[in-house]
Parts: C-alpha cells; sequence; structure tokens
C-alpha cells in the first residue's frame, strides 16, 4: 500500500500563495486624536484589517502549506527533529516564567534555581563538571567552546594555530574553528568511515589547539578508538571538543566527559525536544572540565548560603548573549529531561539506535557501513540523492538530509528518531522504496503533490528575495 | 564528456586559468560544469596584490561554496564586473565572457599546467 497524499494549496499553479496581510486593504489609521507631540506622530500608519476569522484562516492555511514533524516523519539526518511535547510548551507559559530579565537574583532566586539544576542535569548526563547555558545556539555554542579552549591556551602562554576536524564533521565545527582564528586541518576518515588513527597521529602537533569530533560521528557510527583518540590529542597538549549534534544516541549509556572530552556542547533542540526554531530562540549550552570552568562566560548561577548568586568566573571570556541565555528555551529543554528522568532518557536513546537501524534494514537503497546509532547513511547510487528527496515529499514524509556526508555517494543521511513507531517507519521505508524504483524522469521534475512544486534553486539563489515586499517592487 | 581546454592558456590544479598574453585569469570549462549553475562571484578589488597559488575570490554555486586561487602573482588590473549581476556568464562561456580579473603579472608561470597537463588531470 502506499500512501496517498496531497498537500492543501491555496493557490493556483502559476501564481504563488499572497499573503492576505501584505494584500488587504490597509487602511491610514487617523492619528489626529492621539495625545503625543507633533513630531512623534506619523501621517501614515498602514495596518491591514482584518477580521478575527480572517486573520485565523491565514495562519491555518499557512500552516496547512507547511510540512513539520506534526504533519508525519521528518527523519532529516543530523537534525534529530523530535516532536516537542506540549507539556513544555505550558510549562514554558507559566506566569511565573515571565519574569523580567533586570531583576535583582534575590527576587528570582526560583529561575536561578532552575537554572543550576538544569546546568546540573547537563552536566551529569554529558560528564562534564560545568555548564554554562548562555550560548543561543549549536553553532554559537562550538564557537563558545573554541574561545574557552583559546583562553585556555593563552593562560598557559602556549598559543596554538590549529584546530584538527575530520572531513565528515558538521559545517559549523570549520567555521566555528575558523571564527575563533585558528587554521583547520582536515582529517581524512579511514576506510570504515571513523577517525584513522594514523592520518590523526600525522595531523596532531604542538600547534593543535583542538580536536573537534561528533561521537557517534556523521555516519552514524560509533568511534570505538575514542580513548587512544583522547590520549593522543592530550599527549601534545590539545584539548578535545565534544560536538554535541548527535548526544541523542547516548543518552543514558555513554558520556564524552568519560571519553575524555574537555568541552562539548549540546543541542538542546535535538537531543532535549525543544523546538528547532527556526532563527527563532534557541540554546546551545556548553559543558567543560573543571579545569576549564574558570573560562566561562559570565554572569554564571551558583549555589551560595542556601539560595543562588551570579558571579562571573575567574578568567570568564565574558558575555556571549544577553542575560541567562534563551531562558523559556532552557526551561523547555529542563521540564523535558524532569519529565523523562534517567530511565526515560536512556529509553528515547535505545529507541532512537533501534529504529535508525530498522529503518535501514528496511528500505532497498545500499547501506553502506552499519550497524548504525542514531542515524544511518543510505546511498541513492545512480539516482541524484536531491531529486530523491524531492520526490519523497509527494509520499507524505519530509526526506532525509542529502548528498552529505560525502564519504556515500549521493548521500541520504537518515534519523528518524525515536519518536517514530513501526507503522510509521515502515510507511518512510515504503516512500523510499517506491522512489527507488521510479524513473528519472519521474523524479527530476517532483515534487508534484506539494503546495510548492519544483523550486527553481538556480533563480531562487541568484535573484533573492528575502521578503513579501520585494515581490511588490518587482525586483 | 570531453571539456575545452585552450592550448594557449595554463592551468592550476584547482581549475583556474591564466592568459599569459593578457593576464587574464578565470575558471576551466570542467570547473564550471562540477560546480553546476554559479549563483554569486565574489572578486578583489583594482589594485589589490595577489600572490600565486593564494585564494583571491569565491565562486558560490547551487551546489558548493569554492574558494579562487590566483595562477600567478600580480597586481589587479581589471574585474569583470559583469559577474555581479549575471554569474552565469561563467557557466555560459568560462574562457570568454564568464573571465574574472586581469592581472599585472609579476612572477613566472613555469609551474603551472599546460593544456594538455591539465587534460590528463580532469581525465
Amino acid at each position: 500500500m502506499t500512501l496517498e497524499y496531497t498537500q492543501a494549496r491555496w493557490n493556483s499553479d502559476d501564481e504563488g500563495y499572497e499573503p492576505h496581510l501584505a494584500e488587504k486593504n490597509e487602511t491610514s489609521v487617523d492619528t489626529d486624536d492621539v495625545p503625543l507631540p507633533d513630531g512623534l506622530k506619523r501621517d501614515e500608519l498602514t495596518l491591514p484589517e482584518l477580521s478575527e476569522p480572517e486573520l485565523a484562516r491565514h495562519y491555518t492555511r499557512l500552516s496547512q502549506m507547511n510540512y513539520g514533524v506534526e504533519s508525519g516523519p521528518y527523519p532529516l539526518g543530523s537534525c534529530t527533529m523530535k516532536y516537542n511535547p506540549k507539556f513544555t510548551e505550558d510549562v514554558a507559559a507559566h506566569p511565573a516564567a515571565g519574569v523580567h530579565p533586570d531583576r535583582s537574583p534575590e527576587s528570582v532566586q526560583g529561575t536561578l534555581e532552575l537554572l543550576a539544576r538544569l546546568e546540573n542535569q547537563l552536566a551529569r548526563i554529558g560528564g562534564m563538571d560545568a555548564v554554562t547555558l548562555q550560548p543561543p545556539a549549536g553553532a554559537a555554542g562550538e564557537f563558545v567552546g573554541i574561545l574557552i579552549a583559546k583562553a585556555y591556551h593563552e593562560s598557559r602562554d602556549d598559543e596554538r594555530t590549529e584546530v584538527v576536524i575530520p572531513d565528515a564533521a558538521h559545517g559549523t565545527n570549520f567555521a566555528s574553528a575558523a571564527m575563533g582564528g585558528y587554521d583547520v586541518v582536515e582529517l581524512p576518515s579511514g576506510d570504515d568511515g571513523r577517525v584513522n588513527i594514523d592520518a590523526l597521529e600525522a595531523a596532531l602537533s604542538k600547534e593543535t589547539a583542538a580536536l573537534m569530533l561528533t561521537n557517534p560521528n556523521t555516519l552514524g557510527l560509533f568511534e570505538r578508538d575514542i580513548e587512544e583518540i583522547a590520549e593522543m590529542v592530550h599527549e601534545v597538549g590539545g584539548l578535545l571538543y565534544y560536538d554535541g549534534a548527535n548526544l541523542n544516541a547516548l543518552l543514558g549509556r555513554a558520556r564524552p566527559g568519560d571519553m575524555g572530552f574537555d568541552v562539548m556542547h549540546y543541542n538542546v533542540h535535538k537531543t532535549f525536544a525543544t523546538p528547532h526554531g527556526g532563527g527563532g530562540p534557541g540554546a546551545g549550552p556548553v559543558g567543560v572540565s573543571e579545569e576549564l570552568a574558570e573560562f566561562l562566560p559570565s554572569p554564571h548561577v551558583r549555589a551560595s548560603d542556601g539560595g543562588y548568586e551570579l558571579f562571573e568566573p575567574e578568567r570568564s571570556i565574558g558575555k556571549v548573549h544577553g542575560f541567562m541565555g534563551n531562558w523559556l528555551v532552557l526551561i523547555k529543554a529542563y521540564a523535558y529531561i524532569a519529565r523523562l528522568g534517567d530511565e526515560g532518557l536512556a529509553d528515547a536513546s535505545a529507541k532512537a539506535v533501534l529504529n535508525a537501524n530498522y529503518l535501514a534494514s528496511q528500505i532497498e537503497y545500499e547501506v553502506p557501513y552499519g550497524p548504525f546509532h542514531h542515524e544511518f547513511v543510505a546511498s541513492a547510487g545512480e539516482q541524484d540523492a536531491a531529486d530523491v528527496a524531492k520526490r519523497m515529499l509527494d509520499y507524505g514524509v519530509h526526506p532525509p538530509t542529502t548528498k552529505w556526508p560525502e564519504l556515500v555517494g549521493e548521500a541520504l543521511m537518515t534519523e528518524p528518531t525515536e519518536i517514530e513507531n513501526r507503522r510509521s517507519l515502515d510507511q518512510l521505508a515504503e516512500a523510499f522504496d517506491a522512489v527507488a524504483s521510479e524513473e528519472r524522469e519521474t523524479i527530476e521534475t517532483a515534487p508534484e503533490r506539494t503546495t510548492a512544486k519544483r523550486i527553481d534553486q538556480t533563480e531562487a539563489a541568484r535573484n533573492l528575495r528575502l521578503s513579501w515586499q520585494s515581490f511588490d517592487d518587482g525586483s | 564528456m570531453s571539456f575545452e581546454i585552450p592550448d594557449d592558456l595554463y592551468y592550476l590544479e584547482s581549475h583556474e586559468w591564466i592568459d599569459p598574453d593578457t593576464g587574464r585569469i578565470g575558471i576551466s570549462e570542467f570547473a564550471q560544469d562540477e560546480l553546476g549553475d554559479v549563483v554569486f562571484v565574489e572578486l578583489p578589488d583594482e589594485g589589490e596584490e595577489l600572490e600565486q597559488e593564494t585564494e583571491f575570490g569565491v565562486v558560490e554555486s547551487i551546489k558548493a561554496v569554492s574558494d579562487l586561487y590566483s595562477p600567478a602573482s600580480g597586481t589587479v588590473t581589471a574585474v569583470n564586473e559583469a559577474l555581479f549581476d549575471r554569474p552565469e556568464l561563467v557557466n555560459d562561456d568560462p574562457f570568454g565572457e564568464g573571465w574574472m580579473l586581469e592581472l599585472d603579472i609579476d612572477s613566472d608561470l613555469d609551474g603551472l599546467l599546460s593544456a594538455d597537463e591539465y587534460a590528463d588531470q580532469i581525465e
């Protein structure tokens, strides 16, 4: 049985959806009676005039034209697209969460306690000694981690110039190291898709500030030699950085700190089910070993005299975000961790691993490497992975990440997460297999059944339209 | 598929070409084919000094972002500003209208690949 899927379409084929808010009659607001000095008044203030039902329909239609984790399976590899449980929204919407960030520490002891508890939970999960919640996203966390590594080396009058990163690492690793002022040394992967110890030996030197590693790696493979790797990096005086993007595979089973990592970031939107912000508020806490705690961003929270206080760590790298980070996101992560508990987290990671391996075993596309942890990378073979992805949309599922890592040709990087049951995993497998058997002519024009058809990527990139206003002025 | 590789140019392994007579620099037909549709080109300003085999700009396609390396040292005497509005020229005519810049060459070109050597490399 193949699922029949057609996405809602509130437009004609040759015209895009015209947002009601933009095209409605705009009526100037009369400012004559406003009791403000003339200099502060605008002559014209155009606001769309819509009734509440019109507005509600507008947003409902937009949501119907979209696809999210609440529409169906969303196995976007490396992104850990977990469902965001509604109870975490309830907790974040609690009136007590609405504290002004400038309140005095004495008057927001409960807030500080929650932050301190979350820091402790994350530290325990990662095997770290101290955690900052300030960085606003995973990439920001990476950058903070690199700044901490840099501050550590500089405090020892040991200026180093290089950061070593495997070729299959997340692109942000290279960017974070470069933004930290380091030269990137790219580490070729071994034949088994893991770190090649000989290549690592050759790459390490007294110039090595850090090795950035994600474990399991982007192929979903556990770096079995991690202890030896850690020893080698520490031997030359470098630090080991853990990219927490794949932490969902390890929860409650293994800890980066125990593997020898000195500094790491957590992606709470991946591992701890907070929303993937789409550019909105996020959080990328950073954990460090005891030796690095004095470099953490300021302010930092700690217990004192039966309460909690803010302080500046002795050799802090300074502030990296406003106040204590994105508090409302952190509340959701806290709520998720507290609700699941130790057993729940370990269970989530076990199911995530089981789901990835089950799905890998059910599809016709070749799946090199394995067995896997939280994700697997299949190959589209003779097909173009981008075409496969676009065609999968027609079967009512979100496609995997494509064309990366490059170790696998025409890669389909797939991470179903623990949220899918067997039925939805089978639905995914059917979508994979349906596309695998289709002709090139069919898939290269896909998708057909979605609101938006094939996007002209070249035209979109060459002719950027970054807001609806650029449609009006024809630019 | 065979690609045009003009005999009168020199090449870098990273697929840039240089015309020894005019100092004109661009990327090869093979390179533009590998990149796919080019959507953005970033080039240095006139008067800037380039060093042989170091980065002078960036070419971005729908598939990848790649650094551009200069086949020679020298001063930039002209920049193909047409590419800023029409990056597709790099795809359509990589050895002609898709040129990137002109250099007052100030280094020898002995270390560069000949057309034959470059053809062997991309085989």
